[in-house]
């Protein structure tokens, strides 16, 4: 895992503060999330606290802290999405799961995400799960999706 | 050059921002994140006022003098204004005044007060936060925290710690460590300034109070407390005495009336710290030991240096703190004398820090599974107790200090002020060399307020160069000098608090910088004003060697008075 990292910091010789943002970017492409080992291998490249990275890292809404859970959850938030009511679908899938947007379940099976639009509107409002798309999901609809992807995991392995 | 304030004028200097030029002419104006010495940060806009010729208000904290400049500090506007930021505040703020640890001296209650906001004119749904107990120091309550920025400030460009920074953003924003982990897993070294900046109660020590009266009140237990050097010319501020007034008799007679069954003074424990740090520093010279040495007496420090230059480990003084030698040496010598077994002594020590709390953790610090310390408790601490059982430092009749530990040197007592370890080493380095008293004892570029502080010493042929450091910020630019070779310096101080004891994280909250002046000032008269300023002259310490310890660096000072360090591997 720190080779991973190595490799990324190596693309940024004498890096400075700037630098920090497209560094987190990278990592998080690579490895789902930012871990504390990579943020504490970050701090000490560019001579930054972590304290401070994590400030930086969690005003933006694109960094997350925990691995992805197996199944990833991503819900548009675009404007189309919004209209047909996106809010209350999310609401639904944090009330299921218990967890915050940008959490993982404890059981590491979801994991959840507001992403701006997918370019999916006629079919709004849409969730995008592990890639596959589901069109007009209704809050209603949230626990037989949930549902299908667990009873999908259990048959699976 | 002059500036008008509300139809006065007032001068200023070509510069400075308004706020200052202000408040030097005894204007007041209100301010939250507002921090002296600091570049502003503009963050809370309780400081705005009104100038003749502007739009809109101005910070007066950021905003430069101009001459000829007018400014009204209190028109119709900036009042509205200032209620208005502190309606918003109070907006997401527990209505939690009666049960917070601030009330009657919390900056967000007096402004909501001097403001006369008297109704919720703004009503929302408040935060939910969790409060931090983690750390054996610090709890952080972020419900009432109001983001001014001062702990992060104070932690980052004071102590150069960061362990703490705004996260998140918008109704989300908050203070937290990397990763919103306790502060007990988190760089922080426990030093407390955050307390003593911190406006509201959203900061505070952890308390001990509850475990000390547990104690005072188990007829099992034999409870004996300590204070340190500075806690008699702090606490009585708490009583509305004089800053500095030294109170250390009335003090004892409210710590016996508390049910102390012994009442010592760590200042004599402090003579002891000097008669071991002192052999070891002439140990380290004369056998081409490592150099520099610190001292090891602040426990801020000493997590600093275990986490951010585990290089240095060597050259921190073996030597434990006074209060944890105290400890050891009372739950040896001093049960075995009056016959007690050490586990029915239950021992308290009053400190003016928050990281003392810390340190009485620490494994190293006990024997057989017997911690030194059972329980510390701050300045602030020690005066709410003395309320709590309504009593008054005011009523209090001088009594003395308990035996054998009955009397210190006043260089013992110089522990509580930046550089006063150094002096009281200096003394005692010096006879222990050259078996002469020094001529002049007190070492005038020692003593002051300034940060970074250096002498020269020479005894007996040699050239001593010493430092006394306070604030660590000024410490790591001291470690990062020696590294590179830039300073070459044999014996250093640091205190992990500026100004040191006196101004530690336990002390009493909302003192200014007179304040501080005048407890270093009392402390330096002490000395000045003391029969006995050198601690190998102490004749309970001479005892205590003869009866029982042997002599500094002896076998059961090794045992019992010193302890190692070790590498901390915390997320920096
Ligand atoms: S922080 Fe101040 S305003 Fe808030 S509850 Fe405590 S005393 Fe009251
Ligand atoms: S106690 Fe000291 S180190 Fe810890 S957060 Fe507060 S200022 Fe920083
Ligand atoms: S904890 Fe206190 S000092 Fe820190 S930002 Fe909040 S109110 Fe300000
Ligand atoms: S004191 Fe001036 S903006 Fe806070």
């Amino acid at each position: 895992m720190n080779e991973t990292i190595e490799t990324i910091l190596s693309k940024y010789p004498n890096a400075k503060r700037d630098a920090l943002i497209p560094i987190l970017q990278d990592v998080q492409e690579v490895e789902g999330h930012l871990s504390v080992e990579a943020v504490a291998h970050i701090g000490k490249y560019l001579n930054l606290p972590a304290s401070k990275i994590y400030g930086v890292a969690t005003f933006y809404n694109q960094f997350r802290f925990e691995t992805l859970g197996k199944y990833h959850i991503q819900i548009c938030r675009g404007t189309a999405c919004h209209v047909k009511g996106s809010a209350k679908l999310l609401d639904a899938f944090k009330r299921e799961l218990k967890i915050e947007a940008g959490r993982t379940t404890r059981d590491g099976m979801f994991s959840l995400e507001v992403v701006a639009c997918i370019g999916a509107c006629g079919l709004a409002p849409v969730i995008s799960v592990n890639g596959e798309v589901h069109a007009g999901v209704v809050p209603d609809k949230v626990k037989s999706i949930l549902k299908m992807y667990r009873e999908k995991d259990a048959n699976n392995e | 050059m002059y500036i008008e304030a509300n139809g006065r004028q007032i001068e200023a200097k070509p510069g400075e921002m308004v706020l200052d030029a202000l408040n030097r002419a005894g204007v007041k104006v209100p301010t939250l994140c507002h921090m002296a010495g600091l570049f502003p940060s503009g963050a809370c806009r309780m400081c705005v006022v009104e100038i003749e010729g502007m739009n809109g208000l101005v910070p007066s904290c950021a905003f430069p003098v101009q001459e000829g400049m007018k400014i009204k500090t209190h028109s119709p506007r900036a009042i509205r204004a200032r209620k208005t930021i502190v309606e918003l505040l109070l907006s997401d703020h527990p209505d939690d005044c009666l049960y917070c640890v601030r009330n009657k001296n919390c900056q967000l209650q007096d402004l909501s007060e001097e403001l006369g906001v008297r109704q919720r004119r703004y009503t929302g749904a408040k935060s939910e936060c969790n409060i931090d107990t983690s750390s054996p120091s610090i709890v952080r309550d972020p419900a009432k925290c109001i983001l001014c920025g001062k702990c992060v400030r104070v932690c980052e460009e004071i102590q150069g710690v960061s362990a703490i920074d705004f996260a998140k953003r918008g109704s989300k924003a908050h203070i937290a460590t990397a990763f919103d982990m306790g502060l007990n897993v988190s760089s922080c070294i426990n030093c407390g300034q955050c307390i003593m900046v911190c406006p509201t109660g959203a900061l505070r020590e952890t308390s001990n109070i509850k475990e000390v009266m547990d104690a005072i009140h188990d007829p099992n237990k034999f409870v004996v407390v300590q204070h340190a050097p500075s806690i008699s010319v702090t606490v009585g501020e708490e009583f509305g005495l004089k800053p500095g007034t030294d109170s250390v008799g009335i003090m004892t007679a409210a710590l016996r009336r508390l049910g102390f069954d012994r009442v010592f003074d760590t200042s004599f424990s402090a003579d002891l710290t000097i008669m071991e740090e002192a052999a070891e520093l002439v140990h380290r010279i004369k056998n081409d030991g490592v150099l520099p040495m610190f001292t090891s007496c602040s426990p801020g420090w000493i997590k600093f240096v275990e986490q951010f230059y585990p290089e240095f480990i060597p050259n921190l003084s073996t030597c434990k703190s006074p209060q944890e030698m105290l400890g050891a040496i009372v739950k040896s010598y001093f049960a075995e004398r009056e016959g007690f077994d050490p586990k029915q002594i239950f021992s308290v020590s009053i400190m003016p820090c928050t990281a003392k709390k810390f340190e009485a953790e620490r494994p190293e610090m006990g024997r057989h599974g017997i911690a030194d310390l059972d329980a510390v408790l701050t300045t602030r601490e020690l005066a709410r107790i003395i309320k709590m059982r309504g009593l008054d430092l005011n009523d209090m009749q001088p009594q003395p200090t308990d035996t054998p530990f009955g009397e210190r040197s006043s260089a013992g007592k110089l522990f509580g002020v930046s550089g006063g370890v150094m002096e009281a080493a200096i003394r005692t380095a010096h006879y222990m060399i050259t078996g002469d008293e020094m001529d002049e004892m007190q070492v005038k570029d020692l003593r002051g307020l300034n940060g970074i502080k250096e002498s020269t010493i020479k005894v007996a042929g040699i050239e001593l160069n010493v430092a006394a450091v306070s604030g660590l910020g000024n410490a790591r630019q001291m470690l990062d000098d020696i590294r590179a070779g830039k300073k070459q310096i044999h014996f250093m101080e640091v205190m992990t608090c500026p100004g040191g004891c006196i101004a530690g994280g336990g002390q009493p909250v909302g003192a200014r910088l007179d304040a501080i002046k005048a407890r270093m000032k009392s402390l330096y008269e002490i000395d000045r004003d003391s029969l006995l300023v050198t601690s190998y002259n102490n004749k309970y310490i001479k005892k205590l060697y003869d009866e029982f310890l042997e002599k500094p660096l002896g076998h059961r000072s090794h045992e019992l008075l010193h302890t190692h360090y070790a590498q901390r591997d915390v997320l920096m």
